[in-house]
């Protein structure tokens, strides 16, 4: 059968029709055995309240993707110059590299209260849990690139007697790139995890809540419908964010970088 | 070790017949003036050697492995500092290396190319780094892609290129400086035979046509012979000189020398040389 070795039909038709048929399959299971939507929603379900909740859910969706954004930017920013320090000098990496670690290994939602009560502004605190989980896949992945320098074209570099920026500029930074975008693909997922999670425990209400806060109050009033319509929202959000790296790294290694290039045959 | 220490004084020269290289009696473009190479860890990469490579000259260094002929190399190219010793080049101090007629190029054993750099700009990059303007290092890049046989793959990504291709383009990276003096570490040893042959008949006929000295190191004997006016096989633990031997076959040399009686009794000699120089590399 031709269609099978059809590259644009085993991308993105098998795919589709894998997932219409588990949605299909849900959908009967509901009906079939008459399962309350209080327990465990139909497809048709969540769809009807998700048009009928429609402005409250995107405001809240955009609440969220907000926070994830900002401290995806800032992890972004703080994670790059911080790799950047940490690899001009061996003594200040030793010193803090420690306990960049331990920002990473100690749970968001351990140290999300702690972060909630001492700052006073509720967004802010948000944008810093989501900050401190986003920023060590940066720092780590860059730190890692800018030392992975071949060998030997660090020894042609200092052949030609190149200054310590030209080397940074034209063989570290560009050795680093493919580094730093695998990086940027788990940060931004793990910014959208900071912000819901934080947003979980602030418990946030009013016109500032957030998908986690709309997820909360569904479950409180039992409306679980609109507990999955939000949790789809947060899903296409991931998938959004994770889509947009992949573009952008593709965009800037497309051309050279093993990773991106399509093999020919 | 002591025994191998006494090696050192059994350097000979095995074709006795004077060199018929058209430089051998040139100025000397490297000076190796008991230079020595003792590791960090204690061990002992070159005992003290004393080499003169005059202007002109092609001179392969060949030997077992471990015998310190790219310990050697690094030192010449100054990627690295002898531990006792010193090295001159062009009778004068390191620091006037980088002068016109002064300049040295180094084609390392991989092509060393950068990946995100299209071929031309990995050929320009040691005249960026030297500031050079760009409507200068055009002209200089097209001869070195032209030399090469590159011309057109010069917006090529190095990934689209062969390996012998590619090897090409570190060559015309390291010939785009002009250099007098052109160090080669083994840069054919991954190629295919084939590929190998060829681009060993294009390096000779650069070299003659550019007047230019060369060192090389190899592995293979038949390239060493193919190449070389002077071929220098050294011996292992500690890295020394074990002897010389001069190919006084005139210049150009084309294909047809290898399939000569006089390249197999050459090849012959030198194998029998490094022979002696494996066993006597404790």
């Amino acid at each position: 059968m031709p269609l099978i070795n059809n590259e644009l039909f085993l991308r993105i038709a098998s795919p589709t029709i894998a997932g219409l048929a588990m949605v299909a399959a849900w959908e009967g299971v509901c009906r079939y055995y008459n399962i309350p939507s209080y327990l465990f929603p139909a497809p048709s379900a969540v769809a009807a309240t998700f048009i009928e909740d429609t402005p409250t859910l995107l405001r809240a969706l955009w609440m969220t993707m907000r926070v994830a954004l900002i401290a995806f930017g800032a992890a972004v920013i703080l994670g790059t110059l911080i790799a950047f320090v940490f690899v001009q000098s061996k003594v200040i990496e030793r010193a803090f590299l420690p306990y960049a670690v331990v920002l990473q290994v100690t749970p968001i939602v351990a140290i999300a209260p702690l972060i909630i009560i001492l700052v006073k502004d509720t967004q802010i605190a948000l944008i810093l849990c989501a900050t401190i989980i986003a920023i060590f896949p940066i720092i780590a992945n860059t730190i890692l690139g800018l030392r992975s320098v071949d060998h030997g074209l660090a020894n042609l570099f200092s052949l030609n007697k190149a200054g310590r920026l030209q080397t940074l500029i034209r063989l570290r930074i560009p050795s680093a790139l493919p580094y730093f975008f695998g990086g940027l693909r788990i940060s931004s997922g793990l910014a959208l995890i900071g912000a819901v999670v934080a947003e979980f425990v602030a418990g946030t209400g009013g016109r500032q809540a957030g998908l986690a806060y709309e997820i909360l109050q569904s479950g409180f009033q039992l409306n679980i419908p609109r507990m999955f319509a939000a949790l789809f929202l947060i899903t296409v959000a991931g998938i959004v964010l994770f889509v947009a790296m992949v573009g952008l790294s593709r965009l800037a290694l497309g051309d050279w970088h093993e990773s991106e290039v399509v093999a020919e045959t | 070790m002591q025994a191998a220490v006494e090696h050192l004084d059994t350097r000979r020269v095995a074709a006795a017949a004077p060199a018929a290289a058209r430089h051998a009696t040139g100025e000397p473009v490297v000076e190796i003036l008991s230079a020595e190479k003792v590791f960090a860890n204690g061990t002992r990469g070159l005992a003290p050697i004393d080499l003169t490579i005059r202007e002109g000259e092609f001179v392969s260094l060949i030997g077992p492995s471990g015998c310190g002929k790219s310990t050697l190399l690094k030192l010449v190219a100054g990627l690295s500092e002898p531990t006792d010793g010193r090295l001159v080049w062009w009778r004068s101090g390191f620091d006037r290396v980088g002068q016109d007629g002064r300049q040295l190029s180094f084609v390392f054993q991989d092509p060393t190319l950068m990946p995100w750099s299209r071929v031309e700009s990995n050929v320009r990059l040691p005249l960026d780094l030297a500031g050079m303007s760009k409507a200068q290092a055009a002209k200089r890049i097209d001869a070195a892609l032209d030399l090469v046989g590159l011309t057109e793959y010069r917006r090529n990504y190095p990934r689209q290129l062969s390996g012998g291709m590619r090897m090409r383009v570190s060559i015309a990276r390291a010939l785009v400086t002009e250099p007098n003096l052109l160090l080669m570490d083994e840069p054919f040893g991954a190629l295919d035979e084939f590929t190998r042959n060829k681009l060993d008949s294009d390096l000779v006929s650069l070299w003659w046509g550019k007047k230019l000295s060369v060192i090389f190191v190899t592995h293979s004997i038949y390239e060493a012979v193919f190449l070389s006016t002077r071929i220098v096989v050294m011996a292992a633990r500690p890295g020394r000189i074990f002897g010389e031997m001069v190919i006084d076959e005139p210049h150009p040399r084309d294909d047809a020398f290898r399939t000569t009686q006089r390249f197999a009794q050459l090849c012959r000699d030198l194998s029998t040389m490094l022979t002696e120089a494996s066993l006597a590399s404790g």
